[in-house]
């Protein structure tokens, strides 16, 4: 779950004129992923790092490292189970389960 | 004095003059009486090689604007031209403009809103956008619809700010008079290179225009916009000065004329302050001590000044050439007496009125804010000096 932190606002003598947003990337801070109701789990071992849900991912939160497939970026998931629905793999290398049994399990 | 070069031009002509001097990167625009001709001499410029601009003949006015913006966001000195109903088309995209803080320059030729339709001059066009956070010049004749759309330019650039320059539709767009021409040489010196601080197309310097802004940041953009509009009546008048000490011609926010010694004055914008000159002539001559006051810029609202100067008369009248539909009187009326009123409020005269500016972009209101606006109140009434704009809620 993403936090916001309360940080202190920039006030109209400080931001950048105009509506402006002076650098790139930086949609990449915005988290998204804190309104999800079913997640994405990553199962290693079924797993033939194929990357489809990593091309498919509308949200670019499938993690990957030297060409394979190592988790997912729960900041910005917001669970919309495509990766789940494209995986090839017979029975899935992804399986979704609930966001609140998810994070009641994290906490324990 | 630098070289000019005396020639007969329609104010369509003037203008598009000053736009093949100027040489801008981007025109986009739409034709429209009486503004058509602008925009059609221009491309032919273009056609001919004699500037190097892309111009884009786009299929309203709105796509219009739309390319302007994207060419200015882009790092463009951009430019268009448009006339009534399609500045109003434009409305939308106006806003858009300002609030991106984007030095477009447009030649908007003044002429009246439908309905019943009609081609001819009245100023209810800009009247229309005259929050948008345009700055808005306004031209008596064609000498000064040139001047003006020189000097625009770097108004635009240095306040960062939209910049729409106006003549009367027929008056001035297709009354042929005499114009000075600056050389192209000087009109090029003057006007300079446009140089933007941040534009998409610069990849050293990544940046994101136009992102949503909701009850968090919108309120702070509005509040620069309203200082970008205040501090650009200095910038008006550097780049006035500048003009007058190298070409001779001098213009200021606002012009008087016969104000010495004036016992009754009228203010009137556009071509009507030339009628009336020579109407104060005769008026002189029989010895009524008559003056005008011609307002060049309407927005940024020369309030203080032209309150400053109206103060000594007996009696004052104002010429408004649109009517605002709002049951009370013209725009230039309600402007010209809110900047007497709160002339006549510091001396003592009124009773102060506070203004708030509230609830922007969805901003909340909270009891707690009334209550400081009745605190503001208390001092006020017990004659403590409250400030007359009170932005409540922005963060400072």
């Amino acid at each position: 779950m993403a936090t916001q932190k309360k940080v202190k606002k920039p006030g109209w003598k400080e931001l950048p004129e105009g509506d402006l947003i002076i650098g790139g990337g930086t949609a990449f801070e915005f988290k998204t992923g804190d309104w999800r109701s079913r997640r994405p789990v990553f199962l290693k071992d079924k797993c033939i790092h194929c990357l489809t849900c990593w091309a498919y991912c509308p949200d670019s939160a499938i993690i990957t490292a030297d060409g394979k497939v190592v988790g997912y970026d729960y900041e910005h998931c917001k669970g919309c189970g495509i990766c789940y629905h494209e995986c090839p793999v017979k029975g899935k290398a992804i399986m979704m389960v609930s966001e609140k049994e998810a994070k009641a399990k994290e906490k324990k | 004095m630098a070289n000019s070069n005396i020639v007969a031009r329609t104010g369509n002509e003037a203008m598009a003059e000053a736009m093949r001097q100027i040489n801008p990167d981007v025109v986009a625009a739409y034709p429209i009486t009486p503004a058509t001709e602008v925009v059609q001499i221009f491309a032919g410029y273009v056609a001919d090689g004699l500037v190097d601009t892309e111009f884009v003949p786009v299929e309203s006015e709105h796509s219009a604007m739309s390319a302007c913006i994207g060419s200015s966001s882009a790092g463009g000195r951009t430019m268009t031209g448009t006339s009534s109903q399609g500045l109003a088309l434009m409305a939308e995209m106006l806003y858009i403009a300002a609030g991106l803080r984007l030095p477009i320059i447009m030649a908007d030729v003044n002429r009246a809103l439908s309905s019943p339709i009609n081609i001819h001059c009245d100023h209810s066009d800009t009247m229309m956008v005259r929050d948008s956070g345009w700055i808005q010049i306004f031209s008596e004749n064609c000498q000064e619809a040139y001047d003006n759309m020189l000097q625009a330019v770097r108004i635009a650039e240095k306040a960062r700010l939209p910049v729409m320059v106006t003549t009367d539709g027929f008056i001035i767009s297709h009354g042929m008079e005499r114009l000075e021409i600056l050389s192209d040489a000087d009109a090029k010196s003057f006007v300079g290179a446009y140089k933007p601080e941040n534009y998409l197309l610069n990849f050293e310097k990544l940046i994101t225009v136009g992102a949503l802004d909701l009850q968090d940041y919108y309120f702070e953009h509005r509040r620069q916009l309203a200082e970008a509009m205040k501090t650009s009546k200095q910038v008006i008048l550097d780049v006035a000065k500048e003009f007058g000490t190298k070409f001779g011609r001098t213009y200021g926010l606002f012009e008087q004329y016969k104000m010495d010694g004036a016992e009754i004055a009228i203010v009137a914008m556009g071509s009507t302050a030339g009628t009336a000159k020579v109407v104060i002539d005769g008026l002189r001559s029989k010895g009524l001590k008559a003056g005008l006051i011609k307002p060049r810029v309407f927005r940024p609202f020369p309030k203080e000044e032209l309150a400053d100067s109206l103060k000594g008369l007996k009696a004052v009248a104002v010429m408004d050439r649109s009517d605002a539909m709002n049951a009370q009187e013209g725009p230039l009326a309600v402007e010209v007496k809110a900047a007497l009123f709160d002339a006549s409020a510091s001396s003592g005269a009124n009773k102060t009125v506070l203004d708030y500016i509230y609830g922007l972009g969805g901003r909340e209101i909270k009891p707690e804010d009334i209550e400081h606006v009745y605190n503001d109140l208390s001092e006020a009434a017990k004659g403590k000096a409250k400030q007359k704009v009170t932005y409540l809620g922005v963060r400072e």
